[in-house]
């Protein structure tokens, strides 16, 4: 085989597989631009309907918004058509649950994390095995004993009930203690116990700065799960003013069939998704490094 | 003797140190007790005694009846002889791996294109948004809307309608309810699953794709001898955690249905039994259900701990 026709078969072999990347490239694209549009689709019908009236909803489907967003924000807020539907007071029990539960959740989390990794104490191993074990039992399990218990000592209808158990987070627990044995030498606390620091100083002034990483991801995390949470808030609260959004949306189900104005029923759910949607689109890149870090060892 | 002294006094001072810790964790096993321990107990205690709200205010038991209420949950109600446990967990069972399969399905293709240096993908951060976004959504406002979605005068049924077609109730049919709640899981999961699953691809050794593409291998033959193989504790690691979330499954049906289980009580889960036993306060029978499900995922997470901790 001489040269030439050596560097003729390599182009040629050359030019298949930049045609074969092309193709892939094509094929690859335009399964992601499916999955893309499939994804936002329902987001788009949602914002779209939100526009429209009770009138037109029920008439013909159109991809174009309406004039009536206005007019069902306000009906939604003000003169709401379903009467499980409180907006202000949902909005306000959601933030109040959603907002305390993750501020204790990653405090004490943090706390705990710290307390284990830093201090040798009697029975430090068991304690911190007892914890990874329990993080595999589902929470459910408790559901009954909870209800139970909130029944005879008549704490249901409390939005305390649905915050403090927040403080015993396993899996915040265990990503904070990953982060710690990362990123703190334990130099540093010697160091601060030399300045006379007392040790709750110490960790209030010296650890959970240098943990401002770890606590603004589970800060989210914790912040959306409590604010998605319907199982256990559905349970415990029957009390139309402390019902949080989930709730809310779940009676609004039950109610839905023909009584209520469609239109509003869009604004609804759009108001409810909204907050996290916003925050989610401002910081999508450390959230979605954030999954990973938590829920795959190593 | 100086020395020893010091030593005996540097030995102190670290003790008095390490009190902090326990001091530290006290809080959280606190509120784990009497929050989640105690209940849990409570739960498996009350399964096996006869204990319920018969009418308001009136309660009957507690009486100790050992095994009964397992053993009743496995008798058949009525006389067409179904199983109400079996057929809600068959239900479950069903409309997760509906879901799970295209979302494990999906989530592998788009994590073998976004590692892929060859195909080096555009874009990746505004794909991953868009695929992640239905996870952060409330579950609940996600079922309402695809119950607005598919509803009888919903978008799309004014489509079939405008072409032609009649009136399809979907949320009265068997098949086309388990459907939509098995998209509606896939829909806000099909995103996390991928980005988990490319974080295990990327901690594959690079060089081993770097040899294979050398020796000439395939994009196929790279994915089924290097990437399926090294992924496969993770993959597991994923599938196993999806069907332990996919057992206790309870937002979606439950809103899409209005708690119902509709039509038949043919999408109804093992969560939502439980809701609906423990919402008429029979403390007994709703913890041997709770017992049974625990039991189930117990032992789908000792695989997991098996196989996480293998390697």
């Amino acid at each position: 085989m001489t040269n030439v026709s050596k560097s003729v078969v390599d182009n040629n072999k050359n030019r298949n597989a930049k045609i074969k990347l092309i193709i892939e490239r094509i094929i690859s694209y335009s399964f992601l631009i499916v999955l893309t549009v499939f994804c936002l689709s329902f987001f788009y019908v949602l914002v779209i309907n939100s526009t429209k009236s009770n009138d037109e909803l029920n008439s013909v489907f159109s991809l174009l918004p309406s004039k009536y967003f206005f007019e069902n924000l306000i009906g939604a807020l003000f003169h709401p058509t379903s009467q499980y539907v409180n907006i202000f007071s949902g909005f306000k029990n959601s933030l109040i649950v959603a907002l305390l539960s993750s501020v204790l959740t990653c405090y004490f989390s943090s706390l705990t994390a710290y307390g284990v990794y830093a201090y040798n104490f009697k029975g430090k191993r068991i304690i911190a095995a007892f914890i990874l074990a329990i993080m595999m039992i589902p929470s459910q399990l408790a559901s009954v004993g909870f209800l139970k218990i909130a029944v005879d000592l008549r704490i249901t209808d409390q939005l305390w009930v649905l915050i403090v158990p927040s403080i015993a987070a396993p899996a915040t627990y265990f990503y904070m203690h990953q982060y710690l044995k990362a990123t703190l030498p334990l130099e540093l606390i010697e160091a601060s116990r030399m300045d006379g620091s007392n040790e709750f100083m110490t960790f209030n002034r010296i650890v959970l700065p240098i943990m401002k990483p770890a606590l603004a991801v589970q800060m989210i995390f914790s912040f959306v799960a409590s604010w998605n949470n319907y199982y256990m808030p559905g349970l415990l609260i029957e009390d139309d003013n402390k019902t949080t959004l989930p709730i809310m949306l779940g009676l609004l189900r039950s109610d839905a069939i023909g009584k209520v104005d469609n239109g509003q029923i869009w604004m609804v759910i759009l108001l409810s998704i909204l907050p996290v949607v916003i925050v989610y689109l401002i910081l999508s890149r450390s959230i979605i490094k954030g999954v990973t870090s938590g829920s795959v060892k190593g | 003797m100086k020395a020893i002294s010091l030593e005996r006094k540097e030995k102190k001072k670290k003790v008095t140190y390490d009190r902090w810790g326990l001091y530290f964790i006290i809080p959280f096993f606190v509120v784990y007790f009497l929050f989640t321990l105690i209940p849990q107990l409570l739960t498996i205690f009350y399964s096996f005694f006869e204990y319920y709200r018969k009418t308001v205010g009136v309660y009957i038991g507690p009486n100790f009846i050992g095994f009964q209420n397992y053993v009743n949950l496995f008798k058949p109600i009525d006389s067409s002889g179904t199983i109400d446990i079996l057929k809600y967990f068959g239900n479950t069972t069903i409309m997760w791996i509906v879901g799970a399969l295209p979302q494990f399905l999906i989530a592998l293709i788009l994590a073998v294109m976004f590692t892929s240096t060859r195909l080096n993908v555009k874009g990746q951060g505004f794909f991953k948004t868009v695929f992640y976004l239905p996870n952060v959504i409330m579950a609940s406002a996600f079922s309402l809307l695809i119950f607005q979605v598919f509803g009888r005068v919903g978008p799309i049924n004014q489509i079939i309608v405008m072409n032609g077609g009649n009136t399809v109730d979907f949320l009265r049919q068997k098949t086309s309810v388990r459907a939509l709640i098995a998209m509606t899981n896939f829909v806000m999961w099909f995103g996390n699953t991928t980005i988990v699953l490319m974080a295990g691809i990327q901690g594959i050794d690079e060089s081993l794709f770097e040899s294979a593409r050398i020796d000439g291998a395939s994009s196929f033959k790279v994915f089924k001898d290097i990437t399926m193989p090294l992924l496969k504790p993770i993959f597991i690691y994923c599938f196993i955690t999806s069907m332990i979330g996919g057992l206790q499954m309870f937002d979606v049906p439950q809103i899409l249905t209005a708690g119902q289980g509709t039509p038949d009580f043919t999408s109804k889960t093992i969560v939502m039994f439980i809701n609906e036993v423990l919402r008429a306060k029979d403390y007994g029978k709703s913890g041997a259900i709770s017992m049974i499900l625990f039991i189930i995922t117990g032992i789908l997470s000792l695989i997991v701990y098996k196989i996480t901790n293998k390697d």
